[in-house]
């Protein structure tokens, strides 16, 4: 008995004494191996004693397990340590950039106009669309602006020279267009690019941006006007201390009128402009004014642009210089 | 339009300061855009009569005057080389404040002075002076130059919306400001003249719609070359009128104060009668500012028995134009239809006061007083006598009854207004009405041209109440969800794409240089505008390639060594028809690297194939073709048309060596341009059993005439396929030893796949051998 315990002291410190997996097996060996050292005391099982027998036998079993459970552990640490050695090796510089394309971006006025649709979109309104290239009847007469009116001058107009057409001024045409083929209720958005001859200098340029909005139904409001874009211009900026007023105005093709400005402290600035569908607007597209009202506006994206991300002047948008765009990506 | 505050407070004077009166203003409607002040502040400047000047004993270009400015005789060191003697000057006395600096007695080279002669630059009132500022010889000696000169007022910049015409005269703001803040309007005081001559002009409507109303009346044995008083001279000057003699003075003064544009003939010029009536086909006529205009028969004119003299409501003929020898003068005060005037000066190419304000509508009932009025500052400032008023009119634009219900601005505005509230409104516009049960019926002032409908005047009952006083209220309105089509892309999403591919968006102008159209679209004829803001922005442009190029060139300039730029726009062209197409294209290009530099992968310039793949991405999961094709912008060996499901939808290529050249580009960008409309659309996509089985790969290579394209033996391979033949594709393109020069081998991976059961090795085998025979028979393939 007192063999037993010397092997397996001796084996317990030999297998502790081992890093390497080939020699923990080569030591496995020499204990329980068929020539092993305990292997050998079972052989001499035989020639003990009947009576001692089963205390001998189940004593040696003991050990065997004994060992077996410490070959087991100290397999695992080896594979422990060596997975630790070799992740050591693997380490990389996690701190270089990553590689492959890189990514560009939106134009700022776009990014903008984006959100402004997300926006409209999510309180119901369709987007739509229309031509740059215009007839005088889209762009002034059907929005009941007649020829010669003074009201005409207020937006100076590229012609094409074939004496017929124009540049829409505004993107108020997209109203007509689209009240031509859809019955109210209506409720769009129309982002585009207009055109006025206008020298360029920080914040005029003769193609820019607009949004039109249009919303016909039987109760709509110069009051849910006023709500709507209040609520546009809160979202948009995600400010709550935004002030808006609106101020009376003129438009041929509302009545009422009314100038957006808004403050964000001190001084306004002017957003855009809205106001009532004049009934002469419905009444070119064959709707009933009695029946059907609505609201109109148009925002500038450009200049909604500029207040949002501290753009100082408006014809960095149209420069296409990298060095400006690439800030907004 | 500029003008006075003191001017417009001796017509209404609410208990408001200047600011709160521009807000009240701005909130009503006729926006004030600025307020500034006509002298900075200073004080203790009077008014101080130069007694004697004397040359400084020790500085040539001094003097030492001395000045009686109300109290003891002042000495003053002065350097202004206009003092004189007898000269009344504004004189600060010590202690005065003037910006940017305070008077002291001081010596002055040895001199002292007690005081400061002052500078119309001094008194912050000029920005150069090249003397002293001279006062008028009544001025009294130690008044207040700041009263004297009316220098504690504001000019005011209005912006009346094109629809307020009536707001275009100082009485007429005194008018909108009284209704905005109800203070009381205090009426000009205008009597009539006795004539005390009996000569006078007939007057002839012969247009009487154009012009329907004229009146005129003869002063005779005036002097034109009379001062025109400070006061006057003043006012003008505030509202930015010069001063051109005591006549013309005069009627643009009664045109500022009551908004009637007048004219002053030389009655010594006019032979006959006044006649209203419309040019004869290419009359001429001489005007003030010197242009001969060649008329149509729908200008309307003022002429007499033999000639025009004027256009009416526009500008006067030089010909009978009054001057400082005229002695007598005809005097006219009309009412010309805005019809009539609209659009006239413009087609001329100048613009007038008078047009101006006859355009947009001028008052039909003042025109009487207005002539009055006029008269009386004749014959106050230039003496002469007065004939009686000659006055011919027709019918006076319709001001007929405009209903109003209660009801309707309620559902309009969104508010309620109740009969009081509105009946004090339309009392403070001072619009005639009647009201029973809700219903009003208004009738509007001869001076307003811009209510004719209900809307109008509820306008008119929103603005007065206030804006900012209507509720804001999100609309309710039903329930409904918007369209989401998924067989269509957006813009948006093709934006997005392309950004992830590395692109940047740009936007450029949709007028572009007649030379890109030319040089980059193959375009002789692009659709010109006729009025452009520049030469090289004069056609519209058929293609995004002359942007994107000139993108390109401006940021290469600026040391961006890789440039990836898209825009999505709308090109312009004509059709075949004659109308006009305006297509949104997806246009793109690339120059420099493949990637931007970076470590672990060797840099290598971007070529056509990764152009190519951007393209294939952006209308993956569809497959184009790619077609050998020729386009004026691009290498004739390195472009291609790209046509996807039958239709055309773009181009792709390297710029053309030449255009590289011209714009002055280091490199070749590749270039795209893709129809939105084509692209923009993609099938929905449809399930396919997976099958159980395994695809067996085999890989063919085939040596091929450098001449045959890719596609067209893919095309061949794929008409000819056994159906187990589920993919062909090419994984490597060889040229080099072991392959012929004119010679390239093209590797391609085939694999086999069965939907129902494992392929035997002998279909496999068979499958190949036909794809074999074809590359053999039908393209000459050496197999390898």
């Amino acid at each position: 008995m007192r063999e037993v315990d010397a092997i397996v002291a001796e084996a317990l410190a030999v297998f502790a004494g081992i890093d390497d997996a080939d020699r923990l097996e080569q030591a496995k060996a020499r204990y329980l191996g068929k020539s092993g050292a305990l292997t050998g005391l079972l052989k001499g099982l035989g020639k003990l004693p009947a009576v001692e027998r089963p205390a001998f036998g189940s004593r040696i079993n003991a050990a065997k397990e004994q060992l077996e459970t410490a070959l087991r552990e100290q397999r695992s640490r080896i594979q422990e340590r060596k997975l630790e050695a070799s992740l050591k090796e693997e380490t990389l510089d996690v701190t270089l950039p990553g590689r492959g394309l890189g990514g560009g971006g939106l134009h700022p006025v776009t990014r903008t106009m984006d959100r402004i649709e997300a926006l409209f979109r999510s309180m119901g309104f369709e987007v739509a669309d229309g031509p740059e290239i215009e007839t005088d009847y889209y762009n002034f007469t059907a929005l009941n602006s007649p020829e010669n009116h003074p009201a005409r001058s207020m937006q100076d107009t590229f012609y094409l020279a074939d004496g017929k057409h124009l540049l829409r001024t505004h993107t108020s045409p997209i109203q007509i267009r689209y009240l031509e083929s859809h019955r109210p209720p209506v409720r769009i958005i129309a982002p585009g690019r207009v055109f006025r001859v206008d020298a360029v200098d920080a914040t005029h340029s003769p193609m820019f941006h607009q949004i039109e909005g249009l919303w016909v139904d039987e109760h709509v409001t110069f009051a849910g006007l006023k709500g709507v874009l209040i609520e546009f211009l809160g979202k948009f900026f995600e400010r709550d201390d935004l002030r808006v007023r609106f101020r009376p105005s003129f438009f041929p093709f509302t009545e009422p009128s009314a100038e957006i400005d808004m403050s964000f402290g001190e001084g306004w600035l002017e957003m855009g402009g809205a106001g009532m569908v004049h009934p002469n607007v419905l009444a070119n597209v064959n709707i009933n004014s009695e029946k059907y009202q609505g609201f109109a506006f148009g925002l500038g994206p450009d200049r909604l642009a500029m207040l949002r991300y501290g753009v100082n002047d408006l014809r960095l948008f149209f420069e296409n210089d990298l060095r400006f765009l690439k800030q907004f990506n | 339009m500029k003008l006075s505050e003191n001017w417009l407070r001796t017509f209404v004077n609410p208990p408001l300061s200047t600011e709160e009166l521009a807000h009240a203003l701005t909130m009503g409607g006729v926006e004030v855009e600025l307020i500034e002040p006509v002298a900075p502040p200073f004080d203790q400047v009077v008014v101080g009569e130069v007694m004697k000047v004397d040359r400084h004993p020790d500085a040539d270009r001094l003097t030492v005057c001395r000045v009686n400015a109300g109290g003891k005789p002042l000495t003053i060191v002065c350097g202004a080389p206009n003092v004189a003697t007898g000269s009344k000057v504004p004189t600060a006395l010590p202690g005065a404040r003037l910006p940017g600096m305070t008077i002291q007695a001081a010596k002055v080279r040895g001199v002292e002075s007690q005081g400061m002669l002052c500078s119309a630059k001094e008194l912050g009132l000029a920005e150069d002076a090249a003397g002293l500022l001279m006062l008028p010889a009544d001025a009294a000696v130690g008044g207040d130059v700041r009263r004297l000169l009316d220098l504690d007022d504001c000019l005011l910049t209005l912006k009346p919306t094109p629809n307020r015409g009536d707001c275009l005269s100082v009485a007429g703001v005194a008018r909108e400001a009284a209704a905005v803040t109800g203070a009381a309007l205090v009426p000009l005081e205008a009597g009539t003249v006795r004539a005390t001559i009996a000569d006078r002009l007939g007057v002839i409507l012969e247009a009487p719609q154009a012009g329907p109303r004229y009146c005129g009346r003869l002063v005779r044995g005036v002097n034109a070359g009379a001062p025109t008083p400070e006061w006057m001279v003043r006012r003008l000057s505030r509202s930015g009128i010069r001063p051109l003699g005591a006549l013309v003075d005069i009627t643009n003064y009664v045109m500022l104060e009551l908004g009637q544009p007048l004219h002053a003939f030389d009655a010594a010029r006019l032979e006959g009668g006044i006649r209203v009536r419309f040019a004869r086909d290419g009359e001429q006529l001489t005007l003030l500012n010197g242009q001969t205009a060649r008329l149509t028969p729908d200008f309307l004119l003022i002429a007499d028995d033999a000639k025009a003299v004027a256009l009416a409501g526009v500008m006067g003929g030089i010909e009978t134009a009054v001057n400082d020898g005229t002695r007598d003068v005809f005097l006219e005060s009309a009412f010309f239809a805005p019809e009539a005037v609209a659009g006239k000066s413009r087609r001329l190419g100048f613009s007038s006061e008078s047009a101006y304000r006859f355009e947009r509508g001028v008052d039909f009932a003042g025109t009487a007083a207005a002539l009055e009025r006029a008269t009386q500052l004749v014959l106050e400032i230039c003496g002469g006598a007065a004939g009686p008023v000659s006055e011919a009119h027709a019918a006076f634009p319709a001001r007929e009854p405009v209903r109003l219900r209660l009801g309707r601005a309620e559902r309009l505005l969104g508010v309620r207004l109740d009969g009081a509230q509105v009946s004090d409104i339309l009392c403070r516009l001072r619009f005639e009405f009647t009201a029973i049960e809700g219903e009003f019926r208004v009738t509007p002032p001869s001076y307003r041209f811009d209510i004719a409908i209900e809307e109008d005047l509820i306008e008119e009952l929103a603005r007065i109440h206030g804006y900012d006083r209507i509720p804001s209220a999100l609309p309710a309105a039903a329930a409904a969800m918007l369209p989401v089509p998924e067989k269509r892309r957006d813009a948006a999403a093709i934006r997005r794409l392309l950004a992830a591919r590395d692109y940047q968006e740009i936007v450029s102008y949709s007028f572009v240089d007649a030379a890109w159209e030319r040089d980059l679209a193959g375009n002789d004829g692009p659709l010109a505008l006729a009025n452009p803001i520049a030469g090289h922005l004069g056609v519209m442009r058929s293609s995004l390639a002359g942007g994107l190029v000139s993108a390109l060139a401006h940021n290469l300039a600026r040391k961006q060594a890789r440039v990836r730029l898209f825009e999505i726009g709308r090109c312009f062209m004509t059709a075949a028809s004659g109308d006009y197409l305006q297509p949104v294209r997806v246009g793109a290009l690339a120059c420099g690297d493949a990637f931007h530099e970076q470590w672990g992968s060797t840099a290598r310039r971007a070529d056509f194939f990764d152009v190519k793949g951007d393209v294939e991405a952006l209308l993956a999961p569809r497959a184009a073709e790619f077609r050998p094709a020729e386009h004026p912008a691009l290498h004739p060996g390195k472009s291609a048309l790209i046509v996807c499901e039958g239709r055309m939808a773009g181009w792709i290529g390297e710029l053309h060596p030449r255009w590289q050249r011209k714009y002055d580009l280091p490199l070749p960008p590749v270039l795209f341009e893709l129809e939105y409309d084509v692209i923009s659309e993609r099938g929905l996509p449809a399930y396919n059993d997976i099958s159980k089985f395994p695809p067996v790969r085999r890989d063919i290579a085939a040596v091929v005439d450098e001449g045959t394209s890719y596609q067209a033996i893919l095309e061949g391979l794929r008409r000819g396929r056994p159906a187990i033949v589920t993919e062909i594709g090419l994984f490597d393109i060889y040229r080099g030893t072991g392959v012929e020069t004119g010679k390239k081998s093209l590797a391609f991976r085939v694999l086999l796949q069965d939907t129902r059961k494992t392929l035997s090795d002998a279909e496999v085998e068979s499958a190949v051998s036909q794809l074999r025979r074809i590359l053999q028979q039908q393209f000459n393939a050496k197999l390898r």
